[in-house]
């Protein structure tokens, strides 16, 4: 059987805001335990909430950035339920009218097409607080700190077919609110995390599958193997006569597998109502269009601007451009080093591979875009050859300095003076006399293959300083002339 | 269509109230009366009427985002019932 | 002195007739006296009582001169003291010691009041006969064998009997205009939004405002002065400049146009009460007021929308009391549900858990739309009422309850029946209006309310309505025998 996979995401952003969403405690990750929670944020008898304006800011920003509707009257509800993270016995969030409605984000598939994803909603909530699951004596601890941290929620379309499609809708979403400044963006410290929605049906079929909940996925590598991994977990389910059956699951990193959540099992009744301690909250134009105003370069625009401004792919438009970090690196080094296309290339592939390597964020590379955009220049003035560009690299990334230093230093410099190439080439033909000979007595078909010999043997004798196009030239004049 | 003693028992385990089982009969009894209370309402016409859930109909106020609170954690928890380094206890979560 | 009203009070305060730390140590020293007969107050906080006199008399001293400076005032136990207990007459809270004050009581301690105690309400303010508090049953001063009224049946005792002149309450479906009306006092629920909700534990949070207590007009006026005005931390407290009241209360009534809503007035109402009802319009036509017959015709349908609405909020904020960071926690939970379940079903009544089980059912799958959405519809028709009401007429006038104080236990065990004696109070809470109940007479030698209501903000008009009223009656001038 032909198994199509159908994939749903919920995202929930932290957003960073100063104090929390409603209450004044300070947001900042990492305080003592309940340091940083509030009269309001414990959930203390008498106490109200009061809305912070930084998230309804934050929450347009978003909104206008995906092309959606913003709610021009959204609402606070209730959804009640009990848990230890959770002081108030409910969770103040927004159910018929959420702050952000439909939009659609493109995201830029590994095969160099473009897809795009709807995005059902999005809405304003207040964070739970963490429980430690660490022994105190057979009791588990509840840290307060995080409750009332603003959330954006952002509920996909079941538009993803594959993990590596759902991987790049995260990944695009976590570009474009970094892209905003709405949210760090570190999922290490859970500053955005995912719940994944994944069914399958028989290719061909409309209906959706019964669907599972993968519950808090938070880096892109688990979110690509949870979903992977449900998905052969239903397929062998059903393929074995089985039944999905439709819960909530928890991925473990360590086992490579999803399981059920037994906290969760209890089908809930959330009996969610407006929350009357909050009002309606009222978007004026005037407010949205000041928003609008302040947006930066979104992704998109960037993409774009980068396939007109500079001639590249869309592919490369959109790997250079999924963060803003990498964007802006690669603008710097192109306003150094000139040439756009060498510039996207030596971003995109040598630093790239750099980074994985040493495992580094493009904000810490070791490399900074004006020694790359200086290297850059000395390829394209003629200094110093692709190939010996890689040696410089090398020892930029080694902190031996700006390119100018290395070649310098070590010698590097192209040799583009004709005499002192022509002197190579007469000791390196003298000293294949044999080879000479074949070669002019060869046709025309076998000598390209024997001119890449002599090519080998003078860049080898400079000691690979010579400019290749000047050994071409003169070498092609001696053999031939 | 009155409550039975099985949809009390669901309702007190939404709300997670604890209740003996000889107090059911008493509180089906008296919840059954408070909705034939409420029940009187479903004869109303509301047809076209818009639900009002706040008095005064007016718009959520905002707040600038300053930080204004400051740490009372041990203020806070001297009146809790169990803690722990800074921790409320409770009974083990399983997830 | 323990006669004196707060205006008398404040005026021997001003000429220095007697100190603050004189009238506070008279009073307290009459709650101990007295108070045991009623069970009025659930906390008396006799040293700070004192300590705040002392400063009190230190700021007069030092030239200060504000109209509650000094004067005393105890608060409905649901307002947060901070360091007092603040039980909301739950054994959930009995050892709860708030670590805040509640808006309206750092107000009045700003305004130099003296703060005597905490006084006892209905548990969670769900009642209207004060039987449902853990810390037992309040006694109405006019007859020990009766209830005061509830919830802030406490608050309604203790100024009736005189152990002091003024008091706060709360009032969600009638908690501060019935007792008034049981207790022969004057009460009065402000306009939604009026009077801040910080710190004033929940029971449902659109219904609910705070209120002054007094035995005159004269007196909720200087105190809802120092209560009312705008609050950064209750988003539902409205911003709107707060009216001199005491400049008001001086107005004539002359074309003042009075609506009796014939609705007020059918089955259920005890005659001798209409009687004294159609008494005092009468009084008010002689100060020249006008009276028309209105009608508001979907009053009868408040009862039913108001027990729907007021135990979903409710079910929804009292979730928060869990056992987990403060208040009841039974001993030696065994896992998380039985911590929740034990912990809430020994801290709540049994009046709190049917509130929380109706509302916990209205709002749950498949009822929400019959029951949640069907009884805010109402609310929408209740108000229409009011607004067309208010075209032809500037205060509503009826009675405040159908029957005088029952006797304790006799509704005890029929919750119906508890529910139906709010029938003309809840309607003001569901469209927010301002709400005044004043002394018009007595049945059997218990007292009776009369009710006016009034367009939002005009609370300022109540107090005139009832202060001029006043003036020609001596009904709220009448003390309980003992008192």
């Amino acid at each position: 059987m032909q198994w199509e996979v159908v994939i749903g995401l919920e995202i929930h952003t932290q957003l960073a805001t100063q104090s929390k969403i409603f209450s004044g405690s300070a947001t900042t990750f990492g305080s003592e335990p309940n340091t940083q929670a509030s009269l309001v944020d414990l959930g203390m008898p008498g106490v109200l909430p009061v809305l912070n304006q930084e998230a309804v800011r934050m929450a347009c920003m978003f909104g206008l950035a995906i092309d959606a509707e913003i709610g021009p009257r959204n609402v606070f509800a209730r959804k009640n339920y009990f848990y230890p993270d959770l002081p108030k016995g409910y969770q103040i969030s927004q159910m018929d009218l959420p702050i952000v409605g439909k939009g659609h984000l493109d995201i830029a598939l590994e095969d160099g097409t473009i897809k795009r994803v709807g995005v059902t909603r999005a809405h304003l909530e207040e964070d739970a607080g963490k429980s430690l699951h660490e022994d105190f004596n057979g009791a588990t601890g509840i840290d307060l700190n995080r409750a009332g941290t603003p959330l954006l929620e952002i509920v996909s379309e079941p538009d993803m077919r594959s993990a590596k499609e759902a991987v790049a809708y995260v990944k695009a979403i976590h570009a474009l609110v970094r892209y905003l400044g709405i949210c760090d963006g570190n999922m290490a410290e859970g500053s955005l995390r995912c719940d994944c929605n994944v069914s399958i049906r028989p290719k061909g079929q409309v209906e959706f599958g019964t669907r599972c909940e993968i519950k808090n996925v938070n880096s892109f590598r688990f979110i690509e193997r949870a979903i992977n991994s449900e998905i052969q977990r239903q397929i062998d389910l059903i393929e074995d006569g089985g039944k999905v059956v439709q819960e909530t699951r928890l991925y473990d990193p360590n086992k490579d597998e999803t399981r059920s959540m037994r906290s969760k099992e209890e089908a809930n009744d959330y009996r969610y109502f407006p929350d009357p301690d909050l009002l309606p909250v009222v978007i004026e134009p005037a407010f949205l269009e000041s928003v609008r105003a302040s947006l930066p370069e979104l992704p998109t625009q960037k993409v774009k601007r980068f396939q007109s401004q500079y001639a590249l792919s869309a592919y490369d438009a959109n790997v250079l451009a999924s963060s803003r970090e990498q964007a802006e690196y690669f603008e710097k080094v192109v306003s150094i080093g000139g040439d756009a296309k060498l510039a996207a290339n030596w971003v995109m592939v040598e630093l790239g591979s750099l980074l994985n390597k040493l495992g580094l964020e493009i904000d810490q590379s070791p490399v900074s875009a004006e020694q790359l955009g200086g290297m850059l220049l000395r390829i394209s003035d003629n200094t110093i050859s692709g190939k010996i560009a890689k040696v410089v690299f090398e020892k930029m990334a080694a902190g031996e300095g700006s390119a100018d230093q290395i070649i310098e230093a070590e010698g590097l410099k192209q040799v583009t003076d004709s005499g002192a190439i022509e002197k190579v080439l007469d000791e390196v033909l003298a000293a294949n006399a044999e080879q000479v000979e074949q070669y002019r007595a060869a046709d025309e078909a076998k000598r390209g293959k024997m001119f890449g010999f002599f090519v080998g043997q003078a860049m080898k004798a400079s000691k690979g300083k010579a400019n290749p196009g000047q050994v071409n030239q003169l070498l092609k004049a001696k053999l031939e002339g | 269509m009155a409550l039975q003693r099985s949809d009390v028992e669901k309702i007190a385990h939404l709300a997670r109230l604890g209740l003996n089982d000889s107090e059911l009969p008493r509180i089906t009894d008296a919840l059954n009366s408070i909705l034939g209370l409420v029940d009187q309402m479903q004869a109303v016409d509301t047809t076209g009427i818009e639900p009002l859930a706040h008095p005064l109909e007016t718009t959520q106020r905002l707040r600038p985002d300053q930080v204004t609170e400051s740490n009372q954690r041990d203020r806070y928890q001297a009146i809790a019932p169990m803690t722990e380094n800074g921790l409320y206890l409770v009974p083990k979560v399983i997830d | 002195m323990h006669q004196l009203s707060l205006a008398e009070i404040a005026r021997g305060l001003a000429d220095k007739s007697f100190s603050s730390q004189e009238l506070t140590g008279a009073l307290l020293s009459r709650i101990k006296q007295l108070d045991p007969q009623l069970n009025s107050f659930i906390t008396v906080t006799e040293q700070q009582a004192l300590d705040q006199a002392r400063a009190a008399d230190a700021r007069r001293a030092a030239g200060e001169n504000g109209a509650l400076l000094g004067a005393p005032i105890a608060h409905k136990d649901l307002f947060c003291t901070n360091g007092v207990r603040t039980s909301c007459g739950s054994k959930m809270l009995d050892t709860f010691t708030a670590p805040y004050d509640a808006t309206v009581v750092a107000k009045l301690a700003e305004a130099g009041m003296v703060t005597l105690g905490k006084t006892n309400m209905d548990e969670f303010a769900m009642g209207s006969a004060n039987e449902s508090s853990h810390y037992g049953a309040v006694k109405n001063p006019w007859n020990l064998e009766h209830v005061p009224g509830g919830s802030s049946g406490g608050s309604a005792a203790a100024v009736a009997a005189r152990l002091l002149p003024v008091a706060t309450g709360t009032d969600t479906g009638g908690s501060i205009r019935q007792p008034a009306a049981l207790t022969n006092l004057t009460g009065l629920k402000p306009t939604y939004g009026r009077v801040s909700r910080w710190g004033m534990i929940a029971y449902a949070s659109s219904l609910d405002q705070g209120g002054p207590m007094a035995r005159t007009a004269e007196d909720c006026a200087l105190l809802l002065q120092g209560m009312a005005g705008f609050d950064a931390k209750d988003s539902t407290c409205v911003d709107e400049p707060v009216p001199d009241y005491s400049a008001s209360l001086g107005a004539s009534l002359q074309g003042l146009r009075i609506g009796l809503p014939k609705e007020y007035f059918g089955a259920g109402l005890d005659p001798r009460i209409a009687d004294l009802v159609h008494a005092s319009v009468k009084e008010l036509e002689k100060l020249g007021a006008v009276v028309k017959e209105i009608s508001l015709p979907n009053m009868q349908h408040a009862i039913p929308a108001y027990y729907v609405i007021a135990p979903a909020e409710a079910s929804s904020n009292l979730s928060r009391f869990d056992g987990v960071r403060f208040g009841h926690r039974c001993a030696d939970p065994k896992d998380l549900t039985d911590l929740y379940e034990r912990s809430r079903g020994e801290g709540f009544g049994v009046e709190v858990q049917r509130r929380i089980m109706v509302g916990a059912y209205a709002l749950s799958a498949g009822y929400y739309d019959a029951y949640y959405l069907q009884a805010q519809k109402i609310r929408r028709l209740i108000k229409n009422d009011f607004m067309a009401a208010f075209h032809d007429v500037d205060v509503i006038l009826g009675p405040t309850t159908p029957n005088p104080a029952w006797k304790l236990g006799s509704k005890v065990s029929d919750p119906v029946a508890a529910y139906l004696e709010d029938v003309y109070t809840i309607t003001a809470n569901l469209a927010g209006l301002p709400g005044l109940s004043m002394p018009a007479g007595f049945v059997d030698g218990l007292p009776v309310g009369v009710q006016l209501l009034a367009p939002y903000f005009q609370e300022g008009r109540l107090l005139n309505v009832a202060h001029q009223y006043q003036q020609v009656t001596d009904w709220h001038t009448r003390a309980p025998n003992g008192f």
